[in-house]
């Protein structure tokens, strides 16, 4: 896929919008439909986008493996850090009021610092599965994608549709 | 009136969707079937005004599953694998009396249910007006969902970040671990020939 021309430019085009919609949807989760989880996905959306299309490898040097075992579990932390910063603060676990000033104020701080550590969770678990599910062949994405692939394999494994099988089988 | 045509007609394109997974033995044609059907379950969701849903199906189940199972696919053969031994007549007919009879039981079941959008529904009337109001009046947060999962339900929102942690560190250390395998085994008899990729 490395060398389609509309694919790499669309690719390239597309990039920074779909990370900069992700962000909105990860810190306008209050005020609209989202939140750590959508944007999570969002974001390693982006990424996988940009894998499929430069390969793996180029994947694997934009968001390196190390990088994104580190971030998997640095989403996880934070959740439990702002529970652990409120019971700091003389609150309960997970208790958001005492973290500002106001309580109101407080729930604001808690959910977007909760919600950004959710998402950094789904966007690291989703590239993590992506990357574990098409790196684990060592031919695939050598040569070309995925998608063309299972269509050719499609093509050799069985020439007649499998209509007529079913059919044949009743 | 208008939502109740769009909704059947949404419902009937799932039920034609699902019977054309059941009869399709390719594995690349069910991948991109379900994603359809996540695609129309989220249409579905956003008709009975669950944006939130609606968007998380759109992104999960049509989007990012799609792209793992045709990933995982590349190491799969392209079609299904036939079953050992045909249907026979006496077990479809004792899977049709199943079936007909569980969905008899929910059918009579669901009349029980409470009208979509009652407000006089026990869900409802428990905890929900508070959290409608207070979301919006004293924390100053319009999206109630967000608020329901991030505060009020933050201890089962952590538990759920959790369970995703802990089932992609699981599938990674799972596969990865079987990459390395395989590649050791991969580049040995590339190795012998004298062009290996994929060695060390």
């Amino acid at each position: 896929m490395k060398d389609n021309v509309i694919l790499r430019v669309a690719a390239k085009i597309l990039f920074a919008p779909i990370i900069v919609f992700g962000l909105y949807v990860q810190f306008h989760g209050d005020y609209g439909p989202g939140g750590g989880f959508q944007a999570g996905v969002i974001i390693a959306a982006a990424f996988i986008l940009h894998a499929l299309v430069f390969g793996l490898e180029a994947g694997r040097r934009l968001f390196p493996l190390w990088l994104n075992i580190w971030l998997l579990a640095a989403g996880v932390l934070i959740y439990g850090a702002v529970g652990v910063a409120s019971m700091g603060l003389n609150g309960l676990f997970l208790d958001y009021n005492v973290l500002a000033a106001s309580p109101a104020a407080g729930q604001h701080v808690g959910i977007i610092l909760v919600e950004f550590g959710v998402g950094l969770t789904v966007t690291t678990v989703m590239l993590l599965l992506f990357h574990a599910f098409a790196g684990f062949s060592p031919n695939a994405f050598a040569e070309d994608d995925i998608v063309e692939g299972a269509l050719a394999q499609d093509d050799i494994g069985k020439g007649a549709p499998d209509a007529a099988d079913g059919e044949a089988r009743q | 009136m208008t939502g109740l045509m769009v909704n059947i007609c949404l419902l009937a394109l799932l039920v034609v969707i699902v019977v054309m997974v059941m009869r399709t033995h390719r594995l690349f044609a069910v991948v991109v079937l379900s994603g359809a059907y996540s695609l129309i379950c989220a249409v579905i969701f956003v008709n009975l005004d669950a944006v939130d849903v609606a968007f998380t199906e759109a992104a999960v189940g049509a989007g990012i599953s799609t792209v793992l199972f045709l990933a995982a696919m590349a190491v799969l053969p392209g079609t299904e694998k036939q079953p050992p031994r045909a249907h026979t007549l006496t077990s479809n007919l004792a899977g049709l009396v199943i079936v007909v009879i569980v969905g008899g039981v929910l059918m009579l079941a669901a009349f029980d249910l409470p009208a979509v959008g009652d407000p006089n529904a026990p869900a409802q009337v428990h905890v929900a007006p508070r959290y409608l109001v207070e979301s919006d009046e004293v924390l100053h947060i319009p999206n109630v969902v967000t608020t329901v999962l991030a505060s009020y339900r933050g201890f089962d929102t952590l538990g759920e970040t959790i369970v995703v942690f802990t089932a992609g560190l699981g599938v990674f250390l799972l596969l990865c671990g079987a990459t390395r395998t395989a590649r050791r085994r991969m580049a040995r008899p590339e190795q012998d020939q004298g062009s290996g990729p994929y060695e060390g």
